[in-house]
């Protein structure tokens, strides 16, 4: 299985830097945004992103609204909410917005591993299915 | 103590303003009628009673004037039917008296009596013929008059008598037919005129000398001089005269006999008015109970004004501080937030650094270092720090969270976890462990988790404050109660220095403290009543000195669907619950 490809989004510039470091470490492909108006741009310039980790309060538009906007856009995109402000409130409000987990902020690197994992095999799960599905209409049609 | 002491004087002196006020305004009105009504009522019974009077002395007065004025006539009527030198037969004037004595027994004896004063002639039971008159008073002016009555006097015969006297022409000489009036005959018509206890009637000369006998002795000083009052000229006089000895009498008075005489009647004002004397007694005793009935009702209506207006000020007074009291809590709890929330960030970012450098001292080149371990292990450390940061900062945000008073189903045990983990610090500087024993599997409580943090930490605070010196344990424990079906029962133990007895009935009152002054605002445990009564719990203390407190709290629990699957064999008791 080839690494995921995740788009860091965090106002906390050293925070992202040391987390990027560890998670291309980990053979992860990063990239980095310091806002959410960042995010969307990058994700609008590059197709392959397939997680986000996206902190939930940030000057601008906020963690919440760029999840919406997110999986307006791009559907396929999982989102992991990362946050220091572990409120349930916000974390109901992600998951009901189509965020795919929720962890707060300091997290263990190895559960952020597992879910960013388990969030990038989601994403190409889904791929497949449409692909397959794709490819089962095309094949009806010619039969 | 000083402003309890002034508020205390404060209300006495609402209640001394409602007590005047009603009392003002309910016997003032009162008094001012039943004056007025008593006026009235007073002057127009007095003009009664005056005029009723004065009715009655006119008749007399009429009756003593037609007796003497029939007397008078029979007199004449006698003179004028028998010829002169006739009565100046004895014979002829006895005859005469039997006449007089048959149209009236009130006729004594008859007698002629000359200009020289000598009785000529006499007929009568006293032997009283041939008597000089000369020298009695009556005979000039019997003498210069056609006729004649006289005052009561005693005369020769030495008994009450008044006489009729008709001047005649005999002989050219004038002559006087003289006619006694017994006196006793006459003294009836008086008599009769008697009213209660005080009243009675009598006639007097313009000497002011008795014409008749009074009832009873009476000071002729005290009796006013009727001619000189009378200027009007009126039938009947009326006249109130007071005594110096306090006596005061009403006068009715009226003239006979051509103003000569006149006819008194006197009685007491005390006896005249009786009546008025006793319905006046009465009003007065009507409006002295009336008076005692407002001012009781009074008393105990102002007082139980004043307590409920006390009532509600100290219920307004605690509510505010109550108000106050969440507020500052609701306050702190933003602080906290924005603290943990600014702390949070900076300790991941250490904490991600650590664990980079964790990362690194993973490759081959720094593994050789001999340091290695010392690196690790502080590696670990940092981690491990970071860790308790994030749950310290964690719990500060979830704690700011509930501080908004809604109702919400609430895990008890998830509570008391998290208020013991806010005061461990506290705890762990005095030497104090907190012990939990928590029920698994509690049913949710719907109450507001803001205020039953407050409960939770105003008990563990004041378990904490009980142990501050020496240190100890205390113990919480949660679990389904077994006295109280369908409560929750949460039960704080210390062994502090305990409550003593005398302290533990005002224990839940507002403002009561046994901490120094600005240590404590003695609110802390009648918050915790009140929201407990508020939700339809239940809070008791139990107290030993010096061995130590325990609080029990019970809240009802409201059952779910979920717990009412698990746990049937309690679902009776928590419809039961509901029902209360
Ligand atoms: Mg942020």
């Amino acid at each position: 299985m080839n690494s995921a490809i995740v788009l860091i989004v965090d106002d906390e510039i050293p925070f992202i830097q040391a987390l990027s470091k560890r998670l291309k470490k980990r053979e992860f492909s990063i990239t980095e945004a310091f806002s959410g108006s960042d995010a969307l741009r990058i994700l609008n310039e590059r197709q392959d992103i397939e997680v986000v980790l996206l902190d939930v309060k940030m000057p601008g538009i906020d963690g919440i609204e760029t999840l919406q906007t997110i999986k307006q856009k791009y559907p396929l995109v999982e989102v992991i909410m990362l946050t220091g402000h572990g409120t349930i409130e916000t974390a109901i409000e992600g998951m009901k917005l189509g965020a795919f987990d929720y962890l707060l902020k300091p997290c263990e690197i190895e559960i952020l591993v597992s879910k960013v994992n388990e969030a990038s095999a989601r994403k190409r799960m889904h791929e497949k299915k449409i692909i397959e599905a794709r490819i089962n209409r095309i094949t009806k049609k010619r039969v | 103590m000083k402003e309890s002491k002034t508020s205390y004087t404060r209300y006495q002196a609402l209640n001394r303003n409602i007590l005047f006020i009603i009392i003002f305004m309910s016997i003032a009105p009162m008094i001012f009628v039943s004056i007025t009504i008593f006026y009235h009522f007073h002057s127009s019974y007095k003009e009664k009673v005056n005029a009723h009077l004065g009715e009655l002395v006119l008749k007399h007065k009429q009756r003593i004037d037609l007796f003497l004025e029939e007397k008078l006539d029979a007199v004449t009527f006698l003179l004028h039917s028998s010829k002169p030198e006739k009565l100046l037969q004895e014979a002829a004037l006895e005859e005469k008296l039997a006449i007089l004595n048959g149209l009236s027994p009130a006729f004594v004896d008859l007698g002629i009596v000359n200009e020289s004063g000598l009785q000529v002639a006499y007929a009568g039971p006293f032997r009283l013929a041939k008597v000089q008159y000369n020298d009695a008073f009556w005979l000039e002016k019997a003498l210069a008059n056609d006729y004649y009555v006289s005052d009561v006097f005693l005369g020769l015969r030495g008994h009450p008598h008044f006489i009729i006297t008709t001047k005649f022409t005999w002989d050219s000489r004038s002559w006087i037919l003289r006619a006694t009036i017994d006196f006793n005959a006459f003294n009836t018509l008086v008599e009769n005129l008697r009213i209660g206890e005080t009243g009675f009637a009598f006639i007097l000369n313009r000497e002011g000398l008795f014409q008749t006998k009074p009832p009873v002795e009476i000071n002729k000083e005290q009796i006013p001089n009727f001619w000189d009052r009378n200027n009007n000229r009126t039938d009947i006089l009326n006249i109130e005269n007071t005594q110096p000895n306090g006596d005061t009498f009403i006068y009715v008075a009226s003239f006979l006999k051509n103003d000569d005489w006149v006819l008194v009647y006197r009685q007491t004002t005390r006896d005249a008015y009786s009546d008025l004397t006793r319905a006046q007694h009465l009003a007065i005793m009507i409006i002295i109970f009336a008076g005692i009935i407002i001012i009781t009702l009074t008393l105990i209506f102002s007082r139980r004004i004043v307590t409920r207006i006390k009532k509600t000020d100290t219920e307004k007074e605690f509510m505010n501080l109550q108000v106050i009291e969440s507020g500052k809590l609701a306050s702190i709890g933003e602080l906290a937030a924005g603290i943990a929330h600014e702390i949070n960030n900076p300790v991941a970012i250490m904490v991600e650094e650590a664990g980079w450098i964790g990362d690194l001292l993973e490759e081959d080149e720094l593994k050789s270092s001999s340091n290695l371990d010392e690196f690790k292990r502080s590696l670990e450390q940092i981690h491990t720090q970071g860790r308790r940061c994030k749950d310290i900062t964690h719990k500060l945000l979830s704690f700011a969270r509930k501080t908004d008073p809604s109702v919400d189903d609430l895990d008890v045990n998830a509570l008391i976890e998290e208020v013991v983990a806010l005061s461990a610090q506290m705890a762990r500087h005095s030497h104090i462990n907190i012990v939990t024993e928590l029920q698994h599997d509690l049913p949710p409580i719907s109450v507001s988790s803001s205020e039953m943090q407050q409960v939770l930490m105003n008990l563990i605070n004041n378990a904490l404050n009980a142990m501050e010196e020496n240190g100890g344990t205390i113990k919480i424990i949660s679990k389904l109660s077994k006295l109280e079906k369908g409560h929750i029962v949460i039960v704080v133990e210390d062994d502090g220095h305990g409550i003593p007895e005398s302290v533990i009935p005002r224990i839940f009152d507002p403002f009561f403290t046994t901490k120094p002054v600005g240590k404590g605002t003695g609110l802390g445990l009648s918050i915790c009543y009140g929201i407990i009564n508020k939700i339809g719990g239940k809070i008791d203390v139990s107290s030993v000195v010096d061995v130590g407190t325990r609080f029990r709290v019970w809240l009802p629990y409201h059952i779910t669907d979920h717990y009412r699957d698990t746990k049937p064999a309690d679902q009776e008791t928590g419809e039961a619950d509901k029902t209360n």
